[in-house]
């Protein structure tokens, strides 16, 4: 034992805590930190753009379940970082974010590249620290592990100054005990409320679960499927709670809101009693709020007690882990049917199976022309309903998420509550790193990829062979399908047609490119591209004027749907 | 409706910015404010007022819970407490106005902590309502500077 520099501590310490693999660009001075990559067996994989590097972390984490990393530079390494965190806060997903820092003399003199990293992240990060002193090193990166990765999980940011990398510190001294006198996550839910909230379910005439990216979080969708079996209620989720109840089962109506089933909407406004579980009634699922949930009850449980009642007022809060959570609830609720015998709630069931063939997601399926959700359809068939699907935001990511039936959590991985173009294709590349054996695939938007084609290169160059499936309708398309329904079809500036040759694109990066222009090319573009193991981009050129059904006009009642045939 | 709120954060530089962004970004404002280090020099206690409804408050004191330097928050009863702040106000005397103004302090229980050829300074301590009252009769002497410390609070009794 002898001594080591900060930035060998920092490679041990990551090691330590499980990382096998950080995403990042360098930059003066993380060379220091850069340097002792070179001897460590953790897998550094360059991006082009540090917004990609804290996507790819983002993926990675949503993938596999486990923190994820990112490095950049101080300045504008940093500030590039920004939008990657702040989609993992939104989304409460597990990153560590590494940035340099100028000298710690130098900190508030407005350095070359200086920029004040832990202020402007706070608002974005679940916590952050300015290292300022060497010893302190071990302990932060262990602190931040933790706090990323446990209660709402989230973003971590540890700023490092140069000088502090590069000072030796004595290996013996080295301690990492954890000091967070106020973080405390509450885990076990209260005994005498998940008995309250066992007695009404039990009461319910009409109960829904609906099931978010909390579930996701606690992985919990053992859970979740057996609460559900129970009690027999039908589940909806939200985008980010895709998958934690299979799709294919008769009780799972899929995701409500803006652009959410017709079915599973009308089921929202029927309910007498909502099982809220790791949710945060984002607007896009309740339309007007005012008249969300109104007077029925709302069971809320969520690791977060901010969450609980901010949007929805409550009937029975449940602060905890969904998982510990469900668990007791599940037993509770069975013991009440022990004493009074079971529920049967066989019309309530009955309704909601008539209303889902009353109401189905629906497009063409005569048309000649090749229609997106035939597309997804496609996907979903020939990846048997099993690859990672990443999307971009628009258009694209509605589609994506109506017609591929998510059978486990952790395979839909899309930018929920900030709605990031070009967050899919990133989060691909970290989504296959993290999952080597799985197909992963990110259906795109033109507008989107645009964004960050870039990592084409970081595809390439380091042998990540996802699937970029773009529908191209040559126009930032959801913003246009606004226009076409509120502004009177004034198209301003939605337009991008016909700007860029994509296969031409993705082939001077050294990937494939397929482009298909007929319905009957579909099937046999996308059994090409799952072949091929590298890089592919197959170029969909879908009808431009598309629009994603139904939809919910901002501001309206989710019963209120506009729909195709209107 | 006022509240005041006391949160314990652990003594560690950022931690008042951290504290200050997050109602700020939360739409809420700040009316007064007083830090500093309590009995366990590790802590600093951040005594603040903020004008909101009862919802927003519950809100903000989950959100600040969030903040992981923050160990211990706690909305004061103003029933059951001791609530001070203090008060330097600078005012203008002359030979004629002096007495008055003495006189006023002396009531007041205030004291005289600097005097001027023209001038006064006096200071005091007390609840809200009592520097009003102080600072409102004081006015018609002509004010040249007030300086307020933000509210601190207790708790009366042995509860902490
Ligand atoms: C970074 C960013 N900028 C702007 C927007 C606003 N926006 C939302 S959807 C959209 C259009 C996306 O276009 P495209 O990727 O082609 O997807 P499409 O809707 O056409 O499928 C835009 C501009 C956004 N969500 N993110
Ligand atoms: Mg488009």
């Amino acid at each position: 034992m002898g001594k080591i520099t900060c930035a060998q501590m920092l490679m041990r310490c990551l090691k330590k805590e499980g990382v096998e693999v950080i995403f990042g660009i360098p930059g003066g001075v993380m060379i220091p930190v850069y340097d002792a990559l070179l001897e460590s067996d953790i897998r550094h994989i360059l991006v082009r753009h540090e917004q990609c590097a804290a996507h790819a972390a983002d993926g990675y984490a949503r993938a596999t379940g486990r923190t994820g990393v990112c490095m950049a530079t101080s300045g504008p390494g940093a500030t590039n970082l920004v939008t990657g965190i702040a989609n993992a806060y939104m989304d409460s997903i597990p990153i560590v974010a590494i940035t340099g820092q100028v000298a710690r003399s130098k900190i508030g003199t407005d350095a070359f590249q200086e920029a004040d990293t832990t202020g402007i992240t706070a608002p974005i990060t679940k916590h952050n620290y300015l290292i300022k002193n060497p010893e302190e090193l071990p302990f932060v990166v262990k602190e931040a592990f933790y706090i990323a990765s446990t209660g709402r999980p989230g973003p971590v940011l540890i700023d490092i100054p140069v000088d502090v990398s590069t000072e030796m510190i004595d290996e013996k001294k080295i301690n990492e005990t954890m000091k967070l006198p106020g973080y405390k996550p509450t885990i076990k839910g209260n005994k005498k409320q998940i008995k309250e909230a066992a007695s009404r379910i039990y009461s319910s005439k009409r109960p829904v679960v609906f099931a978010g990216g909390g579930v996701v979080a606690s992985n919990a969708s053992r859970e979740l499927r057996k609460l559900v079996k129970t009690i027999e209620a039908p589940v909806i989720t939200s985008l980010l709670g895709k998958g934690c109840y299979p799709e294919t089962d008769d009780l799972s109506l899929g995701m409500a809101g803006m652009h959410g089933a017709k079915y599973a909407n009308i089921t929202f406004t029927e309910t007498d009693l909502i099982i809220a579980i790791g949710v945060r009634f984002d607007d896009r699922v309740t339309g007007k709020l005012s008249e969300f949930a109104k007077n029925i009850c709302v069971i809320h449980i969520d690791i977060d007690p901010a969450e609980i009642g901010k949007n929805v007022a409550v009937s029975v809060p449940v602060v905890g882990d969904a998982k510990i959570v469900m668990e007791d609830l599940e037993k509770v609720y069975r013991e009440i049917e022990a004493k009074k015998g079971k529920n049967k709630r066989n019309d309530w069931l009955k309704r909601v199976e008539m209303l889902k063939k009353q109401y189905p997601l629906k497009y063409d399926r005569d048309s000649g022309a090749m229609k997106p959700g035939y597309i997804i359809e496609k996907i979903y068939e020939l990846t048997e309903g099993e690859a990672i699907i990443c999307t971009e935001v628009g258009q694209n990511q509605m589609w994506a998420s109506q017609y591929y039936k998510f059978k486990e959590p952790r395979r839909l991985i899309t930018s929920g509550g900030l709605g990031t173009m070009g967050f899919g294709f990133p989060a691909a590349i970290g989504a296959k790193v993290g999952m080597p054996d799985k197909t992963v695939i990110d259906i795109a938007g033109d507008g989107s990829i645009q964004m960050v084609s870039q990592e084409m290169a970081t595809a390439t160059s380091n042998n990540i062979p996802v699937k970029i499936m773009l529908l191209n309708n040559g126009y930032l398309g959801m913003v246009r399908q606004w226009q076409e329904f509120f502004w009177e079809k004034r198209y301003s500036h939605t337009g991008i047609y016909n700007c860029v040759d994509f296969v031409k694109l993705v082939e001077a990066y050294g990937g494939a490119g397929i482009r298909v222009t007929k319905k009957e090319e579909v099937e046999g573009a996308i059994r090409e591209a799952l072949k091929i193991d590298k890089l592919v981009l197959v170029d969909f050129l879908i009808e431009r004027e598309e629009n994603v059904f139904p939809m919910v006009a901002p501001g309206s009642t989710i019963d209120k749907m506009i729909e195709e045939d209107r | 409706m006022k509240h005041i709120i006391s949160v314990l954060v652990e003594n560690k530089s950022g931690v008042l910015a951290k504290v200050a962004g997050l109602f700020s970004r939360r739409g809420f404002n700040i009316e007064s404010l007083a830090v500093g280090p309590t009995e366990d020099i590790a802590i600093s206690r951040i005594t603040l007022v903020a004008d909101a409804e009862e919802h927003s408050i519950e809100q903000i004191t989950k959100q600040l819970y969030k903040l992981i330097n923050v160990i211990k928050i706690q909305e004061l009863d103003p029933a059951n407490i001791v609530e001070r702040e203090l008060l330097l106000i600078k005012v203008s005397a002359d030979s004629r106005t002096r007495p008055e103004i003495l006189e006023i302090v002396s009531i007041f229980r205030a004291n005289i902590v600097d005097v001027g050829k023209k001038t006064l300074m006096i200071e005091i301590t007390g609840n809200n309502s009592k520097v009003r009252a102080l600072e409102d009769l004081l006015k018609p002497f002509g004010i040249l500077e007030l300086v307020r410390t933000g509210k601190i609070a207790c708790t009366r009794g042995s509860k902490a």
